[in-house]
């Protein structure tokens, strides 16, 4: 697999919440305003970054069995180093993510990844992995806050996009439009998949017509 | 004790962990086909979630806010309740074999269950006593049953449902959970906190 195929896999065809369907509680949670959406995705990202980095750097001197606590403890230093940074420099970011900032360490994104590519590809390739995911997974978390900050707020990154008469739709912001709106999002995703296997499909049996046409 | 019922209110319908927190979705989604695993899911959260609270609750009393080594919290919370669920694993098979063979399957899947450890750390935000953090896990596993058993009732009926190719299962299961929220939102209300 090259470098640019490994990157763009994480962002559209393996992504990690729109096609994996992992770390779904953090999207449902913080997706209520795109500002706490981008904070947690870069979050995870960062977490996901460093520990597919140092995952991969040991990976070697890591015993087989004793893998999975060993990862646990990486992806939770780097979750500590987040979750201390954000309380000093973004302390408002801090307080909307809340609890989310140190359950990052349960993301099944994160092991996910240290697990199935980072024990296993070099340096280079893990680091491409975890930023490919990292940015799937920020699209993903950013689009869902989007449409609900939009439909429940009538604004975008805290600017009115209204006038005075809209009325907000205030479900979209409450958890259940989360559940719903994430609902609609995959089915989305599924019927633009299943929109491009049928082209492919129509392009195959095209060329082999063409293809019959020509011997016969 | 007017206080325990209102904290068991609360962490049952009013502010439940799946449907009000967005805490252990994806075994939410991913073990509720059939009503069956599913309660087995949901008496194996209730069981690690009870002990997982219990025990990080006195280490972080007596070990981390007496030394002042709050800041490993996020390390040693996460260590501990997966050591802890192995060791529950061990000991279930060795003590109650029966209870083993019912939740066996369940319970490596919990260690990833943020449920659990967002438990432990909602004891410890909130500044609960031990006997409060006690009522509140074991209530918050019963919400965590009761919502993942009724989800499952209505997951076996998809069955029969003829529903559009793209809705299929993640997506169709999504929106059902929401109209479950929505249907949770009307217990808000019930207590003033």
């Amino acid at each position: 697999m090259s470098t640019k195929q490994i990157f763009l896999k994480g962002i559209w065809e393996n992504n990690p919440v729109l096609v994996l369907l992992l770390g779904f509680c953090p999207v449902l949670a913080v997706s209520t305003s795109v500002i706490d959406a981008l904070g947690m995705g870069f979050s995870t990202a960062f977490v996901l970054l460093g520990s597919n980095l140092v995952i991969s750097l040991t990976r070697n001197f890591i015993p087989k069995k004793m893998r999975i606590p060993v990862f646990i403890i990486i992806i939770a230093t780097f979750v500590t180093i987040v979750d201390l940074v954000l309380k000093g420099f973004f302390f408002d970011i801090h307080k909307s993510l809340g609890l989310f900032i140190p359950l990052i360490v349960v993301n099944c994104i994160v092991l996910g990844r240290a697990e199935a590519f980072a024990s296993k590809n070099n340096v280079f390739k893990s680091i491409v992995d975890a930023l490919g995911m990292g940015i799937g997974f920020i699209l993903a978390i950013a689009f869902l806050a989007a449409i609900r900050e939009i439909l429940g707020n009538g604004s975008i990154l805290n600017i009115k996009l209204f006038g005075d008469s809209f009325k907000p739709v205030i479900v979209a912001i409450l958890p259940p439009g989360a559940f719903i709106s994430l609902g609609f999002m995959l089915a989305g995703m599924n019927k633009i998949n299943l929109i491009k296997k049928e082209k492919e499909k129509a392009k195959k049996n095209l060329e082999k017509k063409q293809k019959q046409s020509q011997v016969g | 004790m007017g206080n325990l019922i209102i904290i068991a209110i609360d962490a049952m319908l009013i502010s439940n962990i799946v449907l009000m927190r967005f805490l252990g979705i994806c075994p939410y989604v991913g073990v509720s086909k059939r009503q069956g695993t599913a309660l087995g899911m949901g008496f194996a959260v209730i069981f690690v979630m009870t002990f997982a609270t219990v025990i990080s609750f006195l280490i972080q009393r007596l070990i981390l806010d007496k030394f002042g080594l709050q800041y490993l919290q996020t390390i040693v919370f996460i260590l501990v309740i997966a050591s802890l669920v192995q060791m529950v694993e061990i000991m279930m098979k060795k003590v109650a074999p029966a209870l083993f063979h019912a939740l066996g399957i369940y319970l490596p899947l919990i260690t990833t269950n943020c449920a659990i450890l967002g438990v432990a750390f909602l004891t410890i935000q909130k500044d609960y006593s031990f006997v409060q953090g006690l009522v509140f896990s074991i209530t918050a596993g019963i919400g965590y049953m009761i919502a993942i058993f009724i989800f499952a009732g209505i997951r076996e009926k998809f069955d029969f449902a003829d529903i559009p190719k793209p809705f299929q299962d993640a997506s169709i299961a999504l929106i059902t959970a929401g109209l479950l929220s929505m249907a949770f939102f009307g217990f808000a209300g019930i207590v003033k906190l």
